[in-house]
């Protein structure tokens, strides 16, 4: 990558165009390096989750890929522009610290909204009313925000978001202060976005959400990217988790199980091995173990994000500690 | 590689368009605005209230009168004298009254140490060799009057005054300059508190924003230029409509004669061109100052730091009002043309010039002067307040200062 002329050396993502790609994305405030050298490639059309930590450099990284604030090193480019707010009207954005004027009534924060991204306010207005209806709050519309539930203004805002009918949207922490009923909501409605070919990105630390909704993932901690690709690859990351019950407590079969092998109440649990489930079976039968019940637990999501993230962590903490020793 | 859209985005100026029809609407129906309307009515009734205030106890300061304390017949003759002067001189020449009871070895000096009467001065002595009592400020303010009287009743013909046939000129040169001076202070005055006020809501507008969390959506959606100027003349057209208020009060006012202008003399130029000036000129200071303080609210992120950073502002712009105010009593001087030039004062002293001076040439000069440092100050107001607003780009990163490092920490612990 060659940074001084902005040539931007990708990998080859031939079989569908990236909405964002990012490579060494570097933010640092007054010497403390927030982001350290962050690669993200989104394909269009695609639900892509930002994961991570408290603290861990998602917002900071959004706010890079978005253009609201500059890297001090690295390149990005969104549907293949250099600045990202030259697509401004393409691109909808719901900020994790919500903001909306109090004394605006409902639909006018929606047209407002859009008129940022060059929607005419009359327009604006027609669709705030109309997204309000098909979400169950034209009851609100004419309703100041000051005067609606904190869920409420949430949704406005979050209708704000797309009342431009954007290509690309990114949310930063969009469950965060929802209840079980709206986030099942809003799962629904990020589905809904990519059906209609809407590219979606949202960070989260509730890795449920991401496990749920996405294609894609990036894992970020300590201000890296130590994982980013498909849901199944970072699950792939950690074997398969093994429970066995068997009506034998002792016998030779005992030497076959794996060394990571736990006693947790009738169950012996323990990681595939890597030869397989074969073997082990074998060895079993053959020792009379009197095996009662097996099954095969492929790892979630958030095994494999705190795998992943612990051991970035695990990594930066023995290199910051180097550099103190040293 | 992916599919390269085509731009699309709004321009610098709709973007603007679209912050400043925004803050104008909310700003027109809110209670500050109602404030704003009623603004200039405080400082008017300060006003009034402080100088009816100042004038009564100037009144009361100066009330207490002139003891008179010689012989019987020379009593007598000092009491006439004054009173034949009175009524020449009027509130020129203080009351006098006779000390009652001032035997022969009277002493005016233990009378006066004592507190006893209210007299500002006592006098003594005979009409031909007065002698005037009292603390050196009276004795210096009240010598002159003494004198008068004592030489009034010292003369043994009775005195006369020869009537004066009274000529009345509408005004004379000097009247005049000094009439126009009036003026130009009450055009100053008006435009420093009418700017003073905007500033300050302009500032308080942009923290409230800032409060609110709506800067990071505006920070994504447009360029952060177009906010600064989209809050600068979404407040300057606020003001035009407190203006047009103010103005088509005035001018029903004055249609229905209910009002005159008072004391204020027709400026040099003529009212029509003061007035159309005195517009312009506010628009540029305005300008020039809401700049200042809208970067001083980029940089700040409370409340309280608004107002430590605005209070040097606040002061500085005090210092180009007072020198503004200073150099309309020196014509013709380096002052004046200092004023005249440096940009934040230019607005005041040209209105001023305005007032006093006919030629129109200068406030042409003055304006095209203006207009580059409106427009040089706006561009750096802005690309300051795009940096610092939300902290970015590499520039901004390699600056330090005990603020920089302050409100760094700051946002990197809440960004991330």
């Amino acid at each position: 990558m060659d940074l001084a002329t902005g040539d931007l050396t990708l990998p080859a993502t031939e079989r569908q165009p990236l909405a964002i790609e990012a490579r060494g994305l570097v933010k640092r405030f007054d010497g403390v390096t927030a982001v350290n050298g962050v690669d993200i490639s989104v394909p269009e059309g695609a639900i892509y989750g930002i994961l991570g930590p408290n603290g861990a450099g998602k917002t900071t990284t959004l706010r890079m890929l978005l253009g609201i604030i500059e890297p001090d090193e690295g390149v990005r480019r969104m549907f293949g522009h250099d600045n990202p707010q030259d697509i401004a009207r393409l691109v909808g954005y719901l900020p994790e610290e919500r903001g909306l004027y109090p004394a605006m009534k409902a639909y006018e924060a929606i047209a407002f909204m859009g008129a940022l991204r060059g929607v005419p306010l009359k327009v604006g207005r027609e669709r705030g009313r109309e997204l309000l209806e098909g979400h169950g709050m034209g009851h609100a519309a004419d309703k100041q925000i000051r005067q609606l539930s904190k869920g409420m203004a949430q949704t406005v805002q979050l209708l704000g978001t797309l009342v431009h009918e954007p290509k690309l949207v990114v949310f930063d922490e969009p469950f965060s202060g929802l209840d079980a009923i709206n986030q099942g909501k809003l799962e629904r409605l990020i589905r809904g976005l990519a059906e209609q070919g809407t590219t979606v990105i949202f960070s989260t630390h509730v890795i449920a959400h991401a496990e749920r909704l996405c294609e894609g993932v990036a894992i970020i901690a300590g201000g890296k990217v130590p994982f980013a690709g498909k849901v199944d690859e970072a699950r792939d990351r950690i074997p398969a988790q093994v429970r066995l019950e068997t009506r034998a407590r002792e016998g030779r079969w005992l030497a076959a199980l794996p060394a990571d092998v736990r006693r947790e109440g009738d169950y012996w649990s323990f990681s595939l091995p890597e030869s397989g489930i074969e073997p082990l079976l074998r060895a079993l039968i053959e020792g009379e173990a009197g095996i009662l019940s097996l099954s095969i637990e492929r790892a979630g999501l958030h095994d494999a994000f705190v795998h992943i993230a612990g051991e970035a962590v695990a990594r930066e903490m023995g290199r910051a500690s180097e550099g103190d020793a040293a | 590689m992916s599919t390269a859209t085509t731009r699309s985005r709004l321009s610098i100026w709709q973007a603007a368009f679209v912050i400043a029809r925004r803050d104008f609407v909310a700003i027109l129906f809110s209670r500050a605005f109602i404030f704003f309307l009623l603004g200039p009515l405080f400082p008017v009734m300060v006003g009034a209230l402080a100088g009816g205030i100042g004038s009564e106890v100037q009144q009361q300061a100066s009330s207490s009168a002139i003891g008179v304390a010689m012989g019987e017949a020379d009593n007598a003759a000092m009491l006439a004298a004054h009173e034949r002067l009175a009524d020449q001189l009027g509130p020129v020449m203080p009351d006098m009254v006779a000390v009652p009871d001032a035997s022969a070895d009277f002493d005016a000096r233990a009378l006066l140490e004592e507190r006893k009467g209210d007299y500002a001065a006592i006098v003594t002595g005979t009409p031909a060799a007065p002698v005037v009592t009292g603390t050196e400020q009276q004795v210096e303010r009240l010598s002159g009057r003494v004198a008068l009287v004592a030489a009034g009743a010292a003369s043994t013909a009775p005195q006369a005054f020869p009537p004066v046939k009274a000529q009345i000129v509408a005004s004379s040169g000097a009247s005049e300059k000094a009439d126009r001076v009036r003026t130009a202070q009450a055009g100053q005055l008006l435009l420093f508190l009418l700017i003073m006020l905007l500033a300050g809501m302009v500032l308080s507008n942009l923290v409230e924003e800032k409060g609110n969390k709506i800067i990071e959506i505006l920070a994504a959606a447009i360029p952060m230029d177009a906010v600064f100027l989209g809050k600068l003349f979404a407040m300057l057209a606020v003001s035009f409509v407190g203006i047009l208020v103010w103005g088509s009060a005035g001018a029903l006012a004055f249609a229905s004669g209910a009002v005159g202008m008072g004391a204020l003399t027709e400026p040099a130029v003529g009212w029509p061109l003061f007035f159309a000036l005195g517009v312009i000129y506010f628009a540029m200071g305005y300008l020039l100052l809401g700049s200042l303080f809208l970067t001083i609210g980029a940089m700040a992120s409370t409340v309280r730091e608004v107002q430590t950073l605005s209070m040097p502002v606040t002061m500085l712009q005090l210092l180009v009002f007072f020198f503004a105010s200073y150099a309309l009593a020196k014509p013709g001087s380096w002052q004046e043309l200092a004023a005249s030039v440096f940009p934040l004062s230019s607005p005041f002293a040209m209105l001023a010039r305005a007032a006093t001076e006919p030629a129109v040439w200068p406030h042409m000069l003055a304006l095209a002067w203006q207009v580059l440092f409106v427009a040089l100050l706006v561009k750096g107001g802005a690309t300051l307040f795009r940096r610092r607003v939300m902290q970015s780009g590499p520039q901004g990163a390699k600056k330090r200062g005990w603020f920089r490092k302050r409100t760094a920490a700051a946002l990197a612990g809440s960004a991330v």
